[in-house]
């Protein structure tokens, strides 16, 4: 009796170990970085493998744990909010591209203060962040704000507690507006922040916006949606107040020159236009430009091609930015020069 | 089998000493309890090897530095170990004196009927993730305590440094009274099990006396189980040091060093739950290491410290009994 399970049990085993062998030739990819993109590229994935029978396997780590990964070659490729620069991308023999815009939002909690209603301009929003402006009926936020009923109430920062891409390029636009920001804080994945208080990822600083009556916090754009949290106008670089919007971030998208950009290293924040939302930014694709296997890397590349050419329209539902055209057109030239197998081109 | 063993003479063969038996038995022990050394020496040793960077760099002024700043590199560790240290605290002074009054409760002086569910109920309690803790803490407490108990504190004694600040709801007040929370069914349900292990015979003994049952309970109970007791009060004081998802919800994690109460702070634990994951740079990521490091010592620092305090209380307290 015991004999017999024995053997039913070891032919299971057997079946099973010759099941996932199979699963695994078809040669799923993997990846590894940034959140902010992560609930896209599944919905590409999940797409992409119902057409093509490849999967791929996002593990949505963070940026830096992206960047960490690619360059210790344990995944396919990396991705990352914060672009790297020229050089380090030469050190470590990486290509970078983008993969979509996204937008940064300031949301505000004011009883009594509807979303769009508050106008603010890029310095008054570093000296908010800065703990120089403490009041939200302080004489600055009313000026701009005329006929606004503002209470007197206390300004509570709210900033993310994690290292994190949206962070990156929320302080990467302070960092331009604002001299006095640039010289005490600075940009970074995280920085010190001299006022407020942090909350863990988008969905942290969500909860503590609409939490705290008179909190101002920033968020992904999606989530500034799916939480109903009140967005504010902001003044961008033309001197218009703008709405975010998916218009005002592809307006920003468009007016970036992306062919003169070395190793592609554009960050999206204060871009001219006069409907460009201010706090732009896109998510990076980071691959080796020298691959192992010629097979493999033609395979991740033809779901990439494929999420330009068909992805828009699961981009844009999920509140994304698909990349312009004349940028994708650029991004594949790229392919072709410098993604390379044994010296030979990957992608033709 | 079994029935035999009292009606026939064992075997002889089963008699046979095995020579090799009592020592293959020592060694595995030993190597099983050894593996607790083992680990404790890793940890500890690859801990050091993470924070070379950081060490080289800051040396001791790491412990008692306040900057944190990522952008230019600079980091210490003063408002994470002085957010851990408060925070625990806070738990400590909450949970132990109401934990010690529960668990006499239902020893003393609670009913059976009473007694067994809220038994049960304390045992659930203690089984709940920690994360719950931290929601729940984030989403019902903290609008709780920024409308009605921060608002009162800074009413009466707003006067004290450690009551000053907006009514946020959330910061390292806030953090200790989840950690005490968290921590109260555990120190309870220990404590309950050390007060019934108290011999009935020596409380009788009090009763006889003419003794009330305060006097049973201070004079006898609490004396006899002193130990047992502070192990609970440790095992409770580990939990709240180490505490990470909770904490994280609701401290306000923030690298800065506030005499206030009200004001948002970060603790070791919620500090490494936050940043190791985007820490790109080596100097970053070594300094987290770091703190890894400080909190491990200081594990062992409480440690030793709550142990030299237990003997000498039950040389003290647990005196003629």
């Amino acid at each position: 009796m015991n004999k017999l399970l024995a053997w039913i049990l070891m032919c299971l085993a057997v079946a099973m170990a010759a099941g996932s062998a199979t699963v695994a030739a078809a040669a799923d990819l993997t990846g590894a970085g940034a959140t902010f993109p992560y609930p896209l590229y599944g919905q590409w994935a999940d797409t992409y493998k119902k057409l093509t029978g490849v999967g791929l396997n996002y593990q949505s780590i963070g940026s830096g744990g992206g960047i960490a990964q690619i360059k210790a070659k344990t995944v396919d490729f990396g991705a990352s909010d914060a672009p790297l620069t020229k050089a380090d991308l030469d050190a470590a023999g990486l290509l970078q591209f983008p993969m979509i815009v996204g937008g940064v939002v300031p949301v505000v909690h004011i009883e009594g203060v509807d979303a769009g209603a508050l106008k603010l301009s890029a310095a008054l929003l570093a000296d908010i962040y800065l703990g120089a402006v403490t009041k939200w009926n302080d004489p600055a936020v009313a000026a701009l704000n005329p006929g606004l009923a503002l209470p007197a109430r206390d300004i509570t920062v709210v900033h993310r507690a994690d290292g994190s891409g949206t962070t990156w390029i929320f302080t990467n636009y302070l960092d331009k507006v604002s001299p006095a920001w640039h010289d005490k804080v600075g940009c970074g994945k995280e920085v010190a922040w001299p006022a407020g208080v942090g909350g863990k990822g988008n969905e942290g600083v969500a909860a503590y916006v609409q939490r705290i009556n008179g909190a101002v916090g920033y968020v992904e754009y999606a989530y500034a949606l799916q939480n109903k949290l009140a967005h504010i106008l902001l003044e961008n670089r033309a001197g218009k107040f703008v709405a975010p919007t998916q218009a005002s971030f592809q307006s920003a998208a468009a007016g970036a020159d992306w062919k003169t950009a070395p190793g592609l290293y554009l960050v999206l924040t204060d871009q001219p236009g006069d409907g460009s939302w201010p706090i732009t930014g896109a998510s990076f694709v980071l691959i080796h430009r020298e691959q192992q296997d010629a097979a493999r890397a033609k395979s991740m590349l033809d779901f990439f091609a494929w999420c330009f050419a068909s992805g828009d329209e699961a981009a844009s539902k999920l509140d994304y930015v698909p990349m312009p055209d004349d940028v994708v057109a650029l991004v594949e030239s790229l392919w072709g020069t410098t993604v390379k197998s044994a010296g030979v081109p990957v992608w033709k | 089998m079994m029935p035999n063993r009292g009606a026939t003479a064992p075997e002889p063969a089963r008699r046979r000493p095995r020579p090799w038996g009592d020592p293959l038995f020592r060694s595995l022990a030993a190597a099983a309890a050894g593996i607790f050394l083992v680990l404790t020496a890793a940890i500890c040793l690859e801990l050091v090897r993470g924070s070379a960077l950081s060490l080289a760099k800051f040396g001791p002024g790491f412990l008692w530095s306040a900057s944190w700043n990522p952008v230019t590199q600079d980091f210490g560790a003063l408002s994470s170990i002085a957010g851990t240290l408060v925070s625990t605290l806070i738990a400590m002074l909450l949970a132990v004196p109401l934990s010690l009054i529960i668990a006499l409760f239902l020893v003393e002086l609670a009913p059976p009927a009473i007694s067994k569910p809220v038994g049960a109920a304390i045992e659930l309690l203690a089984a709940v993730p920690s994360i719950i803790y931290g929601m729940w803490g984030l989403f019902v407490f903290a609008p709780f305590m920024s409308d009605h108990i921060q608002p009162f504190l800074s009413s009466r004694f707003g006067w004290l440094p450690l009551f000053k600040g907006p009514p946020m709801g959330i910061g390292l007040l806030t953090a200790g009274i989840i950690l005490a929370l968290m921590i109260l069914p555990f120190i309870t349900s220990v404590m309950r099990d050390v007060l019934r292990m108290v011999p009935p015979v020596v409380k009788e003994a009090g009763y006889g006396m003419g003794s009330t049952v305060w006097e049973v309970a201070r004079k006898v109970t609490v004396r006899y189980g002193v130990r047992g007791m502070a192990g609970a009060c440790l095992l409770g004081l580990g939990r709240a040091v180490g505490e990470t998802m909770a904490v994280t919800f609701v401290i306000g994690n923030d690298h800065r060093v506030s005499a206030s109460l009200f004001a948002a702070g970060n603790s070791i634990a919620s500090a490494l739950a936050n940043e190791f994951a985007e820490a790109s740079e080596p100097l970053y990521l070594s300094a987290l290491v770091e703190l890894g490091l400080v909190l491990f010592l200081m594990t062992f620092a409480i440690q030793g410290l709550t142990h030299a305090w237990i003997r000498r209380l039950e040389r003290s307290a647990g005196r003629g009994l």
